[in-house]
């Protein structure tokens, strides 16, 4: 790993913005009914370290043309970017809230869609279409000499498709520099535990024999994100070199004891109850440098 | 009004997989910024090939892959380029179904798939044949579904494509076709049909390199049977044109469909729900490949076994007429 330090003072705000988030989501799980808690708390660290400082991102004009790409491949946890959008001030809770699937207005959905909401980039839902859809975005930087980063997020349950494997061997090819998969590899999916359900390991070693330079990172640990976001190699797209693959280990429903690790937590709503013990239980967790 | 066109078969074979790769090169010399993606299929020899040659700074192959070139093709959209991608017919309408309907027509992007090997022009035998595309393809929303019916409306339907928003397939051949047009200096409009021939008789409404068979039966309704038959070119089945179905039907009641595709979802099942929906009371069938996996043979061979050819129109337009 690269030896740069890391700035404190960023990585405690961070953390601190990471709680927020965790109880925003829950709170917004719990007022629309319907979510993928488990998946979207497992990313909330590494996604509030791209949107808050490591992504060149405008929120007051997110169709900003020298903006990083975002594609949230896991369509399924859109509702953790909404959270996170809300929090910088482009859509306001409530706003979301009334209209989250709702006919007519239907301008948040479970599944991202780009046509109602600006800051999202791609449409997502059905699994394996992000990092072919990433592949063609670094690749439009490089033909029109853009400077921008494409990162891509993508589950590790999600790797069982195999577009994910063609697109791999595609951004190897085109030693795409300024493309960056994040893998949340939280190793539970739908129906259980990675390695009961499709065995995915070894991942790393997978991504090096396709042509990737893959990061093993704790996708929890805020100065393990920081780290692995601040060494990345310049986005410069005629930098060609291997692209990058963050392999961030998580938990499902991390911060939240009692959805840690479950694999039903994957989707569904909230009670009331149950929304009052996951806000103690963050707080409990609360792990702040 | 009609336009001019040509029955020299001999002297006016050429090739819309050609012609694609001809029109991509004029575009690009004429200063057009695009894209071009492409799978393991396009030979240095074509003119594709040359243009991967003379612009490789914007041209992607993709491999044995066509999943991740659609998919590809969308994000290099997104990033603001218009994009050609050329694909193996049968396998973007079936392999990557999920792209052209998620990546492609979800997000609404300018990505152009040029479908080769339309229909049962690859040969080789139903893994390679192109039949299930137009029903699917009509399915998808966004999706504007071209067919030209000869090598230079091919390059018409590339040109024009670059003003509009949105994806596109176009469907082509896989090799020679002959020229439906003589003058090529004719209005072509997207979303609008042509006609052809003109006729009272019967319209006979056909696409792509059917357009050819249908005029040469038309031919051969009027000498054989004395029928005057109008043919209607309607390249585009996506958005279909029904204003001109609906003026044929009333003008020459009568109406038959040929296209190289599966008789179930295409342009015949599309022109038949228009008729029906709107109190259509003439006789009307469709000319297509049944439902069932084609035989193995020539493409000439299978038009003939499923009554596809020019002699076959003109018969079973004759005998739906009550004329044989």
């Amino acid at each position: 790993m690269y030896n740069y330090n890391i700035d404190m003072g960023l990585v405690k705000k961070l953390e601190e913005k990471s709680i927020k988030i965790r109880k925003d989501l829950l709170n917004f799980i719990y007022r629309i009914g319907m979510g993928h808690l488990g998946g979207e708390l497992s990313i909330v660290d590494i996604v509030v370290a791209l949107y808050h400082h490591y992504m060149n991102y405008d929120p007051k004009n997110p169709k900003w043309e020298e903006r990083d790409r975002l594609i949230l491949s896991k369509g399924h946890c859109s509702e953790t970017l909404y959270t996170i959008f809300s929090d910088l001030g482009m859509y306001t809770m409530d706003y979301m809230v009334e209209h989250f699937e709702t006919l007519g207005t239907a301008k948040f959905g479970m599944h991202s869609n780009r046509k109602y909401v600006d800051a999202i980039e791609v449409s997502a839902g059905s699994l394996g279409h992000g990092l072919p859809i990433a592949v063609g975005l670094a690749l439009g930087a490089r033909m029109q000499k853009k400077n921008w980063r494409t990162f891509v997020i993508t589950g590790d349950g999600e790797l069982n498709e195999g577009t994910n494997w063609e697109a791999f061997m595609a951004a190897a090819h085109y030693k795409l520099g300024n493309l960056v998969a994040i893998i949340d590899k939280n190793s539970l999916q739908m129906t259980g535990f990675t390695k009961d359900v499709m065995t995915i390991d070894p991942l790393d070693e997978k991504l090096k024999a396709f042509g990737w330079e893959p990061v093993v990172i704790d996708g929890n640990d805020m100065y393990s994100v920081c780290e692995a976001l601040q060494n990345l190699p310049p986005a410069d797209p005629f930098v060609r070199r291997k692209p990058i693959a963050i392999i961030a280990n998580t938990t499902k429903g991390k911060g939240v004891d009692f959805m840690e690790n479950v694999a039903t937590w994957h989707g569904g709503g909230i009670a009331k109850e149950q929304l009052d013990t996951a806000l103690a239980s963050v707080e409990k967790n609360r792990r702040v440098r | 009004m009609p336009v001019k066109t040509t029955f020299n078969f001999d002297q006016m074979l050429s090739s819309a997989k050609e012609a694609y790769g001809e029109e991509m090169m004029a575009m690009a010399d004429d200063g057009l910024e695009f894209a071009f993606t492409y799978t393991d299929n396009v030979a240095p020899s074509t003119t594709a090939g040359r243009f991967v040659e003379k612009y490789p700074d914007r041209c992607f192959n993709f491999g044995i892959a066509e999943p991740n070139q659609v998919g590809a093709s969308a994000g290099l959209a997104l990033s603001g380029i218009t994009v050609f991608a050329q694909v193996f017919g049968p396998f973007l309408s079936l392999r990557a179904a999920d792209q052209i309907h998620t990546d492609i027509a979800y997000n609404d992007v300018n990505v152009r798939l040029i479908g080769t090997h339309a229909g049962v022009t690859a040969g080789g035998g139903p893994t390679h044949n192109c039949i299930a595309d137009l029903a699917l393809y009509r399915a998808i929303p966004n999706l504007t579904v071209v067919i030209p019916a000869d090598a230079d409306q091919c390059k018409k339907v590339m040109r024009q494509s670059m003003s509009r928003k949105g994806p596109m397939v176009i469907r082509i051949d896989r090799g020679g076709s002959p020229n439906v047009y003589a003058d090529t200096n004719y209005n072509f409009s997207i979303g609008k049909a042509i006609e052809t021939i003109p006729g009272n008789d019967v319209t006979i409404i056909s696409s792509g390199s059917s357009v050819y068979w249908s005029m040469m039966g038309v031919k051969l309704l009027k000498e054989k049977h004395g029928i005057n038959a109008r043919l209607i070119d309607m390249h585009t089945i996506k958005p279909l044109d029904t204003d001109m179905i609906a003026k044929c039907a009333k003008e020459t009641g009568n109406i038959v469909t040929v296209e190289e595709a599966s008789i179930n979802g295409g342009l015949g099942s599309a022109v038949a729900e228009y008729l029906c929906e709107h109190g259509f009371g003439g006789k009307f069938l469709r000319i297509g490949l049944p439902d069932e996996f084609a035989v193995l043979g020539d493409p000439d061979e299978v038009y003939k076994y499923y009554g596809m050819d020019p002699e076959s129109i003109a018969e079973k337009t004759a005998i739906l007429l009550k004329t044989l």
